[in-house]
Parts: C-alpha cells; structure tokens; sequence
C-alpha cells in the first residue's frame, strides 16, 4: 500500500515511516501542512497519517479539510497529542476515519491504518463473509464451520463479524473495544481476551485448525492458514 | 513546572474617581432628574388649568357684555348705548365691570375710566394694562370696540385679583420647585449611600480574595433580595473556583508525588539495562518492559487529565437524554463472562427503565470502574450484585462485592486521587477508579457512597433523572 505520513515531529516520523516500510508498504513524508497537501492533492494514497499540529500554516485540521472540499475519499488516520474528547470529535467531523492519541504503540496505528484501507474496498453491500470454512451470514444471523451450525449470543456475532470484515489483519484489543462494544476508554480488566476465549471456545475448538491468533504485543487476527 | 509570582497587593490608595465614573451619582443624578422633570410638568399643568382657567371666563364675560352692548346700539344707537352703560354701572355688583364710551375726539361720553388707556390702540384685541379707576390704579383686561360715527367703545374687567391669585399661585410653584431640587438631591444622595453600601460587601470580599484570600465570602443578609442572590451567586462562583484550583493542586501534587515511583522503575530499568545487559536477549526485554511502565505512566496520565476534564464540567455540552438500563445490559454482559472465568458470580438486576440526562460514556466508564473494583478484589467463588434500580427520581446503580473491603477511617479518602488502601497496595491500579467514578458523579449532580456491604464493598452511584 501507499501510505503518506504528514508529521513534524524527526523522531515520531522517522520511527513511523520505518516501521511502514518494514511492514511491506510504500511510505512518503512530509514535515508540514503545506507539502503535506500538495502530495496528498497531486499524488493517489491509499492512506494519510496525519498529525494536528503542523508548521507550515496549514494545520491537520485544515489540511483535511480541503481534501476532502476536492472530494478525495483517501481513508485518513489522526496522529494526535490533543488527547480530549472534543479533540477526537473534531477530527472525525473534519472527515478523519480514526483518530489515534499520542503515544501509541506503533502495532495500533499499523493495525487501524490497515484497517482502514480494508474498508474502503469492502464497502460493499455484503451479505456473507467467509475466512477458510467458518462462513458467517449477515441477514439470517447464522454461524457455520465446514457446514456445522455454531450457535452465538449476538454480541459474539458482532465480535465475529468484525473480526472477518478484518480478515488477515491485526485487530487490537482497543479496536473491538471501539467497533464492538462502542467504548471509548480502556477498562481496566481484560475483557475483550475473556470474550475472544469465549469466541475461540465455539469456532476453533471443536475444529482442527485454529482460525483466531493472538498476535503477541498487538492484538488478534482471524486468518486461514492458506491464506 | 514554573510558578507564577503571587501579584503584589495594590498598597496605592485608590484615587478618587472623576464623580461621574460613580455608578452611585451617575444612578443619583437620574433619579434627581427624572423627579425634577416630572416635579416641574405637574406644575406647569397646574398652572395652566387654573390661571388659564379664569383668564378664559373672564374674556367670555367681556365678550357677552360686549355682544349685548352692541345690540342695545342697533336697537337705539349711541343714547341706547349710553343708557344701557349707564344702567350697568348703577347695578354693578362686584364692582369690577369696566366702561368707556368715547367720541372721536377722545372726549368722555359715559363710563368708570377717566380716560383712555395709555397703549390701547388696536380695536378687537386684548390688551391688559394698568388703569385708574376713581383714582385707584388697577389691572384689567380691556377690548376695544369701534361704534358707528367714529365712537369708541372699551369693555373690561378690573383682574387685580385674579392677578394676585397668580403671584400666589406663581411664588407657590416656585417654592415648590425649589423643595423639589432639595428632595430630589436628598433622594438621590440616600440612594448613592444605599447602593454603596449594598456593594461595598461585594467590593470588600473580591478584593480580598484578588489579593490572595480566596476564603473570603460575600456575606448575606438573607432578605433574598438581588442583592441577596447576587452575593449567592458569587459565592457558588468562589467555591467552584476554589475546588478547581484545589484540583489542579491535588493533580500537580500527585504528579510529583505519585508518578516518580513509575518513572524512577522505568528509568532504572533503562540504565540497569544499558550498563548490565549482556545479551541482546536482556536489552530487549528490559527494553519492553520499560515500555510497559511508560505506557502504565501515559495511562495514569491519561485518568488524571479526564478526571480534570470532567471536574472542570468541560463535558456537559454532551449530555443527553440517555435510556441507562440497555447501556448496563451491555455493560452486564461484557463483564459477566469476566465474573464467570474468574470464578465469580454476577447477579445482576436492572430496572427496565432508567431515564438520565447525562453522558453515555462517561457513565459507561464509571460503571465498568466499579465493577473492575469489585472483581479486583473479590475472593473466588463470591457473589456480585450489580443493581440499577430508580426510586423517587434517583437511579442508584449499586456494586456490592464480598472482597477486603475498605476498613471505616479509609471510606471518605477511598475518591480520593491515588489513594489506595493498605490492603490494596499489592494489587495492580493506579488508585483512579473511585476519583473518575466520584467525579462523573458529581458531574451528574449525584453521589458516590461507598458502604459496608459486611464483608466487602458497597458502592452506591446516585444520579438525579433531573439535573439541572
């Protein structure tokens, strides 16, 4: 993929770009708002990771903005160190797809960066997804694995759910938090890993090869092996 | 972290004021002259209608006495004229009528003037000039009317008491005007004093506290007057102020205080690493490990600053209208497989309905505080009795645990910021919970109340259906 970073900060940008890069992705950069814009204007992302702050006289904000007043949809990540949650409303109404606070571990922001260039392409009207033999049917509700029925509370079907629209890539425990549950803060206790078990328990352990990985210090991924 | 210098209190007395900047004398110099105009408009309409008055009746009677002069002319000419003149002279009864008839020379026909007045030159007009009647000089209100054959006739009335009356009347509005500018400036000096002294408390207290005192209140009467509930709402504002700014003090204390424990492990495990690692293994790991402290200080940081946007009541402009009871469920849910895997068991009941004005995720946090809390720190195989009922306008969401507990002499402290209890010291947390749960309480304009559920916690969050 085509990412562009538009940070200031040497360090946070350097550290950003690298670890893209090492991830298989085409990395540009720029230091301020305003070359920031002139690439993201004149050349085609597949994704933006944008801090707020910007040199240059054209804020995160702003830059956003006039983006999205010439109609490019390029999926957009806030990188930001303004932590309130007015700060978070105002990016997504500027037409941001995610907003990240900073520090953040670097396996989040890759994790929702990916996340996000997924969505773009499966906007679709989809009715089923399928990841090896667990198949899933959005209208009817239904859970199958290699043609066996597997019964779900609701919440553990959304949680499934999401995890296959995010079939192949990390998703982090503040992700589900965020598109399951609707939470915007970090409980203390380990929710999330006791609902995955849960999960695991019914799609993976009656079955020979496991679909549901943790991926250590990120998060989970739902993938066949073939794939 | 710098510290401002506390601003030196002004010793410079404070220069009298061109009067006019005077609030108290600008409001007394309005009151004095909204009494002075409408003072004098009384008087100028009393005036009119009195003096007015008679003047109108007298010029009626001259006109009528001229009018039926001139019809005994008509019927007999100059003799009937002077006859009837003549008549009326004899019958005067006040006294006061005025007659003249004179022929074109001037000579004296008939009538109770010696002569012509001085000044009297038009006919048909009003002229009111002095005269001399039987040698007494007097005013009167005189017409002059042309006779046939070039005579003149002059009807009058003798007005010298009407005009006295008028002098009267003028000296006596007079006077009262002059009463008037007294009391008006007397009204307006008291109601200077009063509004003086009705600021003078306030004035008092803000400077005080301007110069650092910010235990002082505005005192209050108590009559519930504006001034009354103007010195309440200063004091809400002082209050409110107060706890802001002992808020931002607990913050800075515990910074100070409670996260050089973290940063001082994270840094030694740095340095310990950097001078002692021998494998690349070792770095590594205490690398990570280092970064787990740092994440565990963001986190801490993180809660302290929510907790100072929710104190500062930044997020009141979220609030909606919220149905509770669907959030808990959810809320229930999550946490009830937690309780399960750790050997707990969750009763939970939950009203069906529970209308709150307040914001879903701040209680949505505050709640799963709670219940982190109590599964913290429950023993194995215990109960859990998570309640939300509604009783007479209040929602009390209830957490009661069998765990430790929080021994009597700690319960008022436990909302307190990085407080935690001896017997907790061993468990993981930053000692945030309870202050973020008191403060969206407060937010919400209800309580926290921790009690002894015997053995274990209690906690009770009441939320008002109605805040204001």
């Amino acid at each position: 993929m085509r990412i562009l970073v538009v940070e200031d900060d040497k360090d946070v940008a350097g550290f950003v770009v690298k670890g893209l890069r090492e991830a298989g992705h085409t990395v540009e950069h720029a230091d301020n708002g305003r070359d920031g814009l002139f690439l993201a204007a004149s050349e085609n992302f597949d994704a933006i990771i944008l801090d707020r702050m910007l040199p240059g006289g054209i804020d995160g904000l702003r830059l956003l903005e006039t983006l999205r007043a010439q109609d490019n949809v390029t999926p957009v990540v806030f990188l930001s160190a303004l932590s309130q949650v007015d700060d978070r409303v105002k990016g997504l109404k500027a037409g941001g797809d995610d907003y990240l606070t900073k520090p953040f571990a670097f396996a989040e922001l890759l994790a929702r960066v990916e996340a996000l260039t997924r969505r773009g392409k499966t906007d679709g009207p989809t009715t089923k997804l399928a990841v090896g033999d667990l198949e899933i049917d959005l209208l009817a509700r239904g859970v199958k694995r290699s043609g066996q029925k597997i019964d779900l509370q609701p919440r553990e079907f959304r949680l499934l759910e999401y995890l296959m629209r995010h079939a192949g890539q990390v998703v982090t425990r503040t992700m589900l938090l965020e598109g399951v549950w609707d939470y915007h803060f970090d409980p203390q206790t380990n929710v999330i890993d006791v609902h995955i078990s849960r999960l695991r328990q019914k799609i993976d352990k009656p079955f020979e090869i496991p679909l549901l990985h943790t991926v250590r210090n990120a998060g989970y991924m739902l993938r066949s092996e073939d794939v | 972290m710098t510290i401002t210098e506390p601003v030196k209190p002004k010793r410079v007395r404070r220069r009298a004021k061109p009067l006019i900047r005077s609030a108290g004398i600008r409001l007394a110099l309005v009151y004095a002259a909204v009494f002075g105009l409408s003072a004098f408009a009384l008087a100028v309409s009393l005036w009119y209608s009195t003096v007015g008055l008679l003047q109108r009746q007298v010029e009626v009677a001259i006109r009528n006495d001229a009018t039926a002069l001139g019809d005994h002319l008509t019927v007999g000419g100059v003799p009937s004229l002077a006859l009837a003149i003549r008549d009326r002279l004899a019958n005067n009864v006040d006294g006061d009528a005025i007659y003249l008839l004179i022929d074109p020379l001037g000579n004296h026909i008939v009538g109770n003037l010696d002569r012509w007045p001085q000044g009297l030159t038009q006919t048909e007009t009003w002229y009111e000039l002095p005269v001399t009647r039987q040698g007494v000089n007097s005013i009167a209100l005189l017409r002059a009317y042309t006779v046939v054959g070039g005579d003149q006739l002059l009807v009058g009335r003798d007005v010298r008491a009407r005009a006295e009356l008028r002098h009267v009347l003028q000296d006596g509005l007079l006077w009262a005007m002059g009463m008037m500018a007294v009391l008006g400036l007397i009204g307006a000096l008291v109601i200077r004093s009063l509004f003086r002294r009705m600021i003078r408390e306030i004035s008092t207290t803000t400077r005080a506290i301007s110069r650092g005192d910010l235990a002082r209140r505005v005192p209050q009467t108590g009559d519930g007057d504006e001034f009354d509930e103007l010195a309440q709402i200063i004091n809400d504002m002082l209050e409110r102020i107060t706890r802001l700014m002992d808020g931002v003090r607990e913050v800075s204390n515990s910074i100070a205080h409670d996260l050089r424990t973290p940063i001082t492990r994270a840094r030694t495990r740095l340095e310990d690493a950097s001078l002692h690692a021998n494998t690349t293994q070792e770095l590594k790991a205490a690398i990570e490990q280092a970064t787990d402290d740092l994440d565990g200080i963001v986190a801490v940081f993180q809660a302290l600053l929510r907790i100072a946007e929710i104190e500062a009541g930044a997020r009141r402009s979220a609030f909606a209208k919220i149905d509770l009871t669907p959030l808990l469920i959810d809320i229930d849910e999550l946490y009830h497989a937690v309780a399960e895997e750790n050997g707990l068991y969750l009763k939970t009941t939950i009203a069906e309905k529970l209308p709150l004005l307040g914001d879903r995720q701040l209680i949505q946090q505050a709640v799963t505080n709670l219940l982190d809390n109590a599964l913290k720190f429950s023993p194995q195989g215990s109960y859990i009795r998570f309640t939300a009922q509604i009783e007479s306008g209040v929602i009390e969401i209830i957490v009661a645990d069998n765990g430790p507990g929080i021994p009597e002499e700690d319960r008022s402290r436990a909302t307190e910021r990085f407080y935690r209890a001896e017997s907790a010291r061993h468990t993981a947390g930053s000692g945030l919970g309870l202050s973020l749960v008191a403060a969206v309480a407060q937010l919400h304009s209800g309580t926290l109340t921790l009690a002894d559920n015997r053995p274990g916690v209690r906690a009770i969050l009441s939320l008002p259906t109605q805040t204001v």
